[in-house]
Order: C-alpha cells, then sequence, then structure tokens
C-alpha cells in the first residue's frame, strides 16, 4: 500500500524527530585547561618522549635478536628510499635524504661489531628513527589557533549564509541564519556530552569527503565538547588552508605512504597512548573516502585496534577515572551532494576489485576550488546532517548514561573479562585482531542503522535500479556506457516505484534498522521533486535530471552510480 | 595423569549423549570434569552408577543437573547437545554466561530462526541468515564471544574404546583452539586447529546428508564403486551448499569434511548412515525416528538445506533425492537412477 498522503506517512510508529536548529550546547568542561589535547600539547615534548620509549619497546619484542632487527632496519631504509625518489610530497622535510643516508651509514657501522655491542647501536638507530617518525605525527595543537579558526569558521560562514539567504542591505551583520540550520545534528548527542564527561570517546565516522573533517571538527565544538586528535592524511598538509586547520583542530599526521613496520608501530603507540591519556580521538575506520558511494562495510583495523589495546592497558594497570573506559561512537554524515564525487567513483571504477596505492589527486587540491565550493554551499542551499550514534563499548554493547555496558538482554556486562585468561587479564593480540573485526562488524551495522535517508538518496537509487532492470543484460560498465538519449524512464512508473521503496524505508525505519529525513515524509511529487533538486546539485553533468516531457533522466551515469550507492546495504533491491 | 596446573578448574560437558560422554571422559584425563544432563532422574542415575550411555565415566567426572552451578565452577564449556535441544539449553545457560568463558560445541546440526520454523519445517522463504550453526546461535543468545567447534571423524564408540583418532578444534581465537588442544591430546588423540569455524562446523553438519545417502546404498546392496562415486560427488555438492552458509572450500578438505564424511559414510555406528539403510530396507521415516533415542542430524539438515538451496536456486541432487525419499514421494531406487541420469558431467571443478 502506498502511503501517499502526508497525513499517512506521519503514522509511523516512531516519531520523526524534526531537529532543533536553534539549540545551543553548554561545554562541558568549565575551561579549555581540562581539555585533554591541551594537557597533550603542554606536554608536547614528553609525550612524544613516551611513546617513542613504548614504540622501541614493542618493536623490540617483536623483532627479537639483532638479526631481525638490523633486517627490519635495512626494509624500512629502502622503502623509505623508494618512497622518497617515487613520491615526494611538499610537505615532506628537506633533511630526508640526509637521515636516511647516516641512517645506511650507522647499519654498516653495526655490521662490523657483534655481540652486545651492535645490539645497543642497532637499538640507539631504532630509537633514532622512532623519534623521528614520532615527531612527524605528533600533532601541534595550539589553543589561540583552535579559537581562532573555529571563530573564523562560525563567523565566516555565518556571514556567508546570512549575506545569501537574506539579500538585504547591512544583512552581512544579521545573526537569523547559523550553520546550524546548514548542518543539523541529530541522534544522540545528550548521551555523547554525558559520556566525554565520564570516559575517553573514539569517534568513528563515515568518510565521503574531505570537507568531513571540517563538518566533524565544527560539530564537536558546537556541542560543547573538547577538541578530538585525528589522525589526518599527511597528504592533506599540502594544501595550506587544510594544513591550518588540521593542526588546530587537533590533528596528528598519518602518512599513508609509509607502510613500514617500525612507522606502523609509532603510530599505533601514539594512538593507544594519547586514548589512555584521555584524549578523546577520531578516526575515518574506511581508512579513506568512500570511493563508490557506498557507506563503508570493510574498515580499517589498524587504529580501531589500538582502542582495544588501550582498553586492555587501563584494566591491566587498573586506571582510574575518565581514562578508563572507552566509548566507541558511530557518526553517518548525510550529504546530498559530494563535490569529489566524479573523481571519486572514476577511481573505483578503474580499480575495482583491487587494492593498490593510488595517488590522492582530486577536487580538493587548490585551496581556491574549496573556496568556490563553501561559497556555493553557503549561498545556495543543500543542507548536511550529522547522525550520532548510540555509544558503545569496544565490544559493541551499547552504554547507559552511566558508561556502563548492557548486553542485549540488558544485563550489566564486566568488560574487563573479555580480556581475560585463567582468571587475569592478559596480553594477546591475535584475540585482539578478533575483537576489532567484531568490533567493526558492529560499526557497520550501527552506520546502516543510524544513517538518514534523504530524498537525494533515494532518487538515485530508484533510477539506477530502474535502469538496471531494463537492461538485465548488461553488467555494470554496459550500464555505465549506455548512450543518454535513450535514458528515459517515466516519471509515473518511477512516482510507484519510488513510492514502493519508500514504503520499504518507513517500515525499516519502524523497526529501528534505518533512519529518515523530515523531508522524505512529505507528498510524494514534492519528496522526489527534492530529491532531484538537491541530487549532485553543483556537478556541471547532473546524476537525476527531468527532461522536456517531464520524464526522469540523467546526464551522468556514473556519477549516478555514485549517489546510488549511498542505498546499499538494506536489499532495497528487491522492491523495484 | 596427573592434573597440569595450578589454575585447577574444572571442565565443563553440557550434555550426556553419547558423544558428550566421550567427550567428558576424554577431557577427564587430563582435568577435572563436571558432565551436566538435563533430566534431574539421568542425573542421579549416572552419578550412582558410574555409567552413560553405557560408558563407564572417568573418577574425575561429576555429574550435575544445575547449570548456574556448572557456569560459575568452569571456565570452559563443551555443550555437545542435540541441535534439536540447542536453543532451549544455550537459552538456560546464557543467564550464566559471562565473557570470559570458551564455549566449545560439539554439534554437527543446523538451528533455524523460530519465526521460520513451523512444526518441524523450515519456511518456505527461508534464506542464509535464517540458518544458524551452533556458534552462530551462540554469538546470538548469550555474550560470550570466544567460541569454537569440535569436528572431524569422532564415532562415539570408537573413541570410547580408546581407539586412535584425531579431532579438530575450530575457532577464530587462537587462545580457543590452544585450549582444546590442551585439555583433549592424549596419547591416541591428536587434537588439530583450524581458524575457518564456519568452514568446519558446516563441513560436520553436511557430511551426514551424504551420510543418509551411503546409508541407502548399502541398503540398496550395491558396493565400492556406488561408495566412491557417492563420497567423490557428495563432498563436491557439500561444498557447494557450504558456500551458501559461508563456507570456504578448504575446511571441506580436511579432518572435518572428507575425514568426517569417510568415517560416517562406512558404518552402522553412524546414526545417519543407519537411517539412509533402514529407508532403503523399506522402513517408513516415521518409524525410524520413533524407535531411536538420539535423533539423526541429517533428517533435519537435510529438510533445511533442500529449502535453502531451492530458494538461492542451487541444484543439490542428492539432497533433493533424500528430501523425497524422506517424504515417500519417491522410492530410493527410483532415486538412485534420478541421480544416476544427473547432468553433472565435470568431475573435480569447485576450486
Amino acid at each position: 500500500m502506498l502511503i501517499k498522503t502526508r497525513k499517512m506517512a506521519l503514522n509511523l510508529i516512531r516519531p520523526v524527530n524534526k531537529v532543533d536548529t536553534k539549540r545551543r550546547f553548554e561545554p562541558i568542561h568549565a575551561g579549555s585547561q581540562e581539555w585533554p589535547v591541551v594537557q597533550l600539547a603542554r606536554n608536547r615534548k614528553q609525550f612524544v618522549q613516551q611513546v617513542t620509549d613504548e614504540a622501541v619497546e614493542r618493536l623490540i619484542l617483536l623483532r627479537s635478536g639483532i638479526g631481525q632487527l638490523v633486517d627490519e632496519i635495512e626494509k624500512t631504509r629502502y622503502h623509505e628510499k623508494l618512497r622518497i625518489k617515487t613520491n615526494a610530497w611538499k610537505v615532506d622535510p628537506e633533511d630526508e635524504l640526509i637521515f636516511w643516508g647516516k641512517v645506511k651509514s650507522r647499519l654498516l657501522e653495526i655490521d662490523k661489531k657483534d655481540g652486545k655491542e651492535a645490539e645497543d647501536l642497532a637499538k640507539l638507530l631504532l630509537r633514532d628513527i622512532v623519534s623521528r617518525y614520532a615527531e612527524e605525527i605528533t600533532g601541534n595543537f595550539k589553543q589561540t589557533s583552535y579559537k581562532f579558526a573555529r571563530n573564523i569558521v562560525t563567523f565566516g560562514f555565518a556571514r556567508l549564509l546570512n549575506a545569501a539567504k537574506i539579500k538585504k542591505f547591512g544583512s552581512f551583520f544579521r545573526n537569523e541564519y547559523t550553520l546550524q540550520d546548514k548542518i543539523q545534528i541529530t541522534g544522540e548527542v545528550e548521551h555523547l556530552r554525558t559520556l566525554a564527561r565520564i570516559g575517553t570517546i573514539v569517534m568513528v565516522p563515515t568518510h565521503f569527503s574531505n570537507l568531513d573533517s571540517i563538518t566533524l571538527g565544527y560539530i564537536i565544538n558546537e556541542l560543547g565538547l573538547p577538541p578530538f586528535i585525528y589522525g589526518a592524511g599527511l597528504n592533506l598538509f599540502n594544501v595550506e588552508i587544510f594544513a591550518y586547520f588540521m593542526n588546530s583542530l587537533g590533528a596528528y599526521k598519518v602518512d599513508r605512504r609509509k607502510k613500514n613496520l617500525i612507522y606502523l608501530e609509532t603510530l599505533r603507540t601514539y594512538s593507544s597512548l594519547a586514548i589512555r591519556k584521555g584524549n578523546h580521538s577520531l578516526f575515518f575506520p574506511g581508512g579513506t573516502r568512500s570511493r563508490a558511494g557506498n557507506i563503508e562495510t570493510k574498515l580499517k583495523l589498524g587504529l580501531l585496534g589500538t582502542a582495544i589495546e588501550a582498553q586492555r592497558i587501563n584494566y591491566e594497570n587498573n586506571t582510574e577515572g575518565r581514562a578508563s573506559k572507552i566509548f566507541v561512537v558511530p557518526v553517518v554524515i548525510n550529504y546530498n551532494f559530494v563535490l569529489e564525487a566524479p573523481s571519486l567513483i572514476n577511481d573505483y571504477l578503474e580499480l575495482k576489485g583491487q587494492e593498490r596505492y593510488y595517488v590522492e589527486n582530486d577536487d580538493f587540491t587548490t585551496s581556491g576550488k574549496i573556496l568556490k565550493f563553501l561559497v556555493k554551499f553557503f549561498t545556495q542551499g543543500s543542507n548536511i546532517s550529522v547522525s550520532i550514534g548510540k555509544g558503545m563499548d569496544l565490544f559493541g554493547n551499547y552504554v547507559d548514561n552511566e558508561g556502563k555496558s548492557i548486553d542485549k538482554f540488558g544485563n550489566y556486562v564486566n568488560t574487563r573479562e573479555y580480556f581475560s585468561y585463567r582468571g587475569k587479564i592478559n596480553r594477546d593480540t591475535q584475540r585482539e585482531e578478533e575483537y576489532t573485526r567484531m568490533l567493526s562488524i558492529r560499526i557497520v551495522d550501527e552506520y546502516l542503522r543510524i544513517n538518514q535517508v534523504f530524498a537525494s538518496h533515494l532518487v538515485p537509487f530508484v533510477a539506477f535500479e530502474m535502469l538496471k532492470k531494463k537492461y538485465p543484460d548488461e553488467d555494470l560498465y554496459g550500464l555505465l556506457r549506455l548512450p543518454l538519449d535513450e535514458i528515459e524512464i517515466p516519471y509515473e512508473i518511477f512516482k510507484e516505484t519510488f513510492g514502493r521503496v519508500r514504503d520499504r524505508i518507513f517500515d525499516l525505519y519502524n523497526r529501528g534498522q534505518i533512519d529518515i529525513a523530515p523531508h522524505l515524509t512529505g507528498d510524494l511529487d514534492q519528496v522526489i521533486g527534492h530529491g532531484i533538486y538537491n541530487v549532485g546539485l553543483y556537478h556541471a553533468r547532473r546524476p537525476v535530471i527531468k527532461n522536456k516531457t517531464g520524464n526522469i533522466t540523467s546526464q551522468d551515469l556514473t556519477t549516478l552510480y555514485y549517489y546510488r550507492n549511498r542505498m546499499d546495504g538494506y536489499g532495497l533491491e528487491r522492491y523495484i | 595423569m596427573a592434573l597440569k596446573d595450578t589454575y585447577e578448574k574444572p571442565v565443563g560437558v553440557i550434555g550426556a549423549g553419547s558423544f558428550g560422554t566421550v567427550v567428558a571422559n576424554l577431557l577427564a584425563r587430563n582435568s577435572q570434569v563436571v558432565l551436566f544432563t538435563r533430566k534431574p532422574e539421568m542425573a542421579k542415575q549416572i552419578a550412582m552408577t558410574r555409567i552413560s550411555q553405557g560408558q563407564r565415566l572417568h573418577k574425575r567426572v561429576d555429574v550435575t543437573n544445575d547449570l548456574h552451578y556448572l557456569s560459575s565452577v568452569c571456565d570452559i564449556i563443551f555443550p555437545i547437545v542435540p541441535s534439536a535441544f540447542f536453543r532451549k539449553m544455550i537459552r538456560d545457560l546464557s543467564p550464566w554466561l559471562k565473557p570470559h568463558h570458551f564455549l566449545i560445541h560439539g554439534t554437527k546440526g543446523l538451528i533455524v530462526n523460530e519465526d521460520k520454523w513451523h512444526d518441524g519445517k523450515p519456511d518456505k522463504t527461508l534464506m542464509p541468515e535464517d540458518v544458524f550453526t551452533m556458534s552462530r546461535l551462540i554469538r546470538k543468545e548469550t555474550l560470550v564471544v570466544r567460541v569454537g567447534c569440535l569436528a572431524g571423524p569422532n564415532l562415539s564408540k570408537e573413541l570410547a574404546d580408546g581407539q586412535p583418532a584425531a579431532t579438530v578444534v575450530a575457532s577464530r581465537f587462537d587462545e580457543v583452539i590452544r585450549e582444546g588442544q590442551r585439555l583433549l591430546r592424549n596419547e591416541l588423540f591428536q587434537v588439530y586447529g583450524s581458524k575457518d569455524m564456519t568452514g568446519i562446523e558446516l563441513a560436520g553438519v553436511l557430511k551426514n546428508i551424504i551420510a543418509v545417502a551411503a546409508g541407502i546404498l548399502v541398503g540398496l546392496g550395491f558396493g565400492e564403486n556406488a561408495h566412491g562415486l557417492l563420497v567423490s560427488r557428495g563432498l563436491i555438492e557439500m561444498v557447494y551448499l557450504g558456500r551458501l552458509l559461508g563456507g570456504e572450500t578448504s575446511a571441506f578438505l580436511g579432518l572435518a569434511g572428507v575425514g568426517d564424511l569417510v568415517a560416517t559414510c562406512s558404518t552402522n555406528l553412524s546414526r545417519n548412515f543407519s537411517l539412509g539403510y533402514r529407508l532403503a530396507k523399506g522402513e517408513k521415516l516415521s518409524e525410524i525416528l520413533s524407535s531411536v533415542d538420539e535423533v539423526a542430524e541429517g533428517v533435519n539438515t537435510i529438510i533445511i538445506m533442500k529449502t535453502l538451496a531451492e530458494n538461492m536456486g542451487m541444484r543439490a541432487p542428492i539432497t533433493e533425492s533424500l528430501y523425497r525419499v524422506m517424504h515417500e514421494e519417491m522410492t530410493p531406487e527410483d532415486a538412485l537412477r534420478l541421480l544416476m541420469k544427473s547432468p553433472f558431467k565435470i568431475d573435480f571443478d569447485i576450486f
């Protein structure tokens, strides 16, 4: 039965909450001295030292014996030299070649010695390499920069917004519209604020656009939370405007080119130690922006694993207070439009099925392009909504407002016991790997559950799937090559199919398996119109558009495919 | 053999059927054991006579009727209960389970989601997500995550007689595998490990289908050629069926697949084999079922997998024929004739 009228639609069992855009949140800490990231910055040198000490210890455990250690250092040196030769970035330090040259001579020295002398030299060399990496990774949070950047964002964007919306003389200085109207925060907001007071948050958002970091930085601030530390791709620091924002938002640098063990262990130690010191952390478990446009289903487990390890170490040390309990909060950012969509989907289509190194190459390569996009964004509409998921412990159990874990039967769980063997907490890295894998599955489940469906997600999905049904013999690449003038879906049939799929979404919504934007419940024609208007709004060639006769067509099938993929994972294909 | 170490918690076994009893005795060589049985009278009887399923209990095996007690004194528990009772058992056990528990089950059967199971038959709309192996059920019904399973050619009577054998402990967790090995291994019983828990479980479950077919062949009087044909084609069908539920091919080529298949397809010691044998001799399914204490897992497995294969558009000729024979839609002889006409001419094609 098609839910045609708004009234019928509102018989949704679960009420659809309209976002209160005028809500203000008091900061959860009275002063910024209490911000963990400030404390980290104040003791930066010490922290780098601690990271170095611990990472060296771990590496010595992993590569016991002089032979293995020297091997690892040599491997690292080789890969680093290769990297410098074949993939240099602006942000790389100038003394790199010299440094690694010195490493080579030191390795030669070690070769000439033996026994304890050689081992000590090797450990010293390792320490110097780790220390260099730790220094590169560690962020440079400055309170003043943070406040400045924050004010620029809020003030600057608010001005743009008001100027655009009000369009009267003097409107530039009005305050009627705020960023809150454009970026709507929905979901378990109070719960997140409560948990941030009593424990350490690991926020794990979906990742579609380079704009995500700014959006998240904004909402973290809006919600009165202290800044989160965050592993920003080192390549982002090639772009001046991002470098500034990244640093001021508390970012630490992650160089995805460096795949050697020494670097990875240093990175993991950084994350683990920072979390143990109570630093709220943010990372994109997808690792990189979703290239196909779908919500991530395969998560990178490296940094996620550091949270689990940190929890175990906290239990081992019987750490007290806020730093002791770690909570995972999944977040889904819902866009109508992703600037980088065309190049992302092209990457995906080229590399489909393979995991390969790719060169970062996208529409955010110049500050100019970003500014242009931001101006368009604020002057012409297209909202973003951010869905905050319910806090979980590291095993995927929800936690209550006191941070206590509750299992699926409603009983309290003593999560310490997941780390115990024969009555004691012990270190078992394979176990923790498996726990990380399990957590990633739970996070993906939560992503699908809290994802907010926009009309602009549903429209491309229905359109693409209807095309697929019309040409059943074409594979994906065949579909994407269909001549555009042959693409025409009669509006009435589109509308009927859309309504059917929407009903299924309402059904899922009632069962708490998905979220929906309020506008989705409106009159069907209006919803479809809204969706067509917004999907891929600023692309030169629109993914979905109405032709002269009012039927549905497309100006670009690959971006249509990209936006369609957003609705993957719910089995909605069966309802076409 | 002396007890091995200072952390002296006993090991739990749930289910005093023939396999459960054998496992309890094997464990008792190395540890103190607590054996649970559902019925109080049975518990009393076993405790008094020190005999369960015709096997003499090792002196280190204590008997209980109390799941709460068992889960409080044991960190490691082996649930070995027929699939028909598994869900009830796990729900009774669940409130007492904590995150530190390891559960290593030994049940080679399948369970269907309650809302897709009516009167012993699966719903027509059965999908892979509705079908549960025991490990998946444990994860669904309890908060335990460190789960494993036992599989391989482990006919209870032969184990009870102390004949040499081996088993596989499969788990995603190395520590669960290590525990299983530590607890079960002895001079005549080797314990292998595997990380592919799903595949190993499915291999143990699906081989029961082929065992029924093997029983039929022998019941009809056929010899080694037919047997060889069945085992090899049967293995391939097992792999395809296994894939529907997420199992990898490699799991079927070891102890849990081929090993167990060969053992079970040859002897009346297997309940599944004897079920097939009796069907071939003209007995009706209902007669056979009412005449035995312990149900052959193959019956349910055949029904479930036939429905699932149909819904997923997969041909499973051996399973389908068995289904029809069990429901008297076809005689065993006709089923065999139909299978011999099967269009599959390519031999080994499952890689």
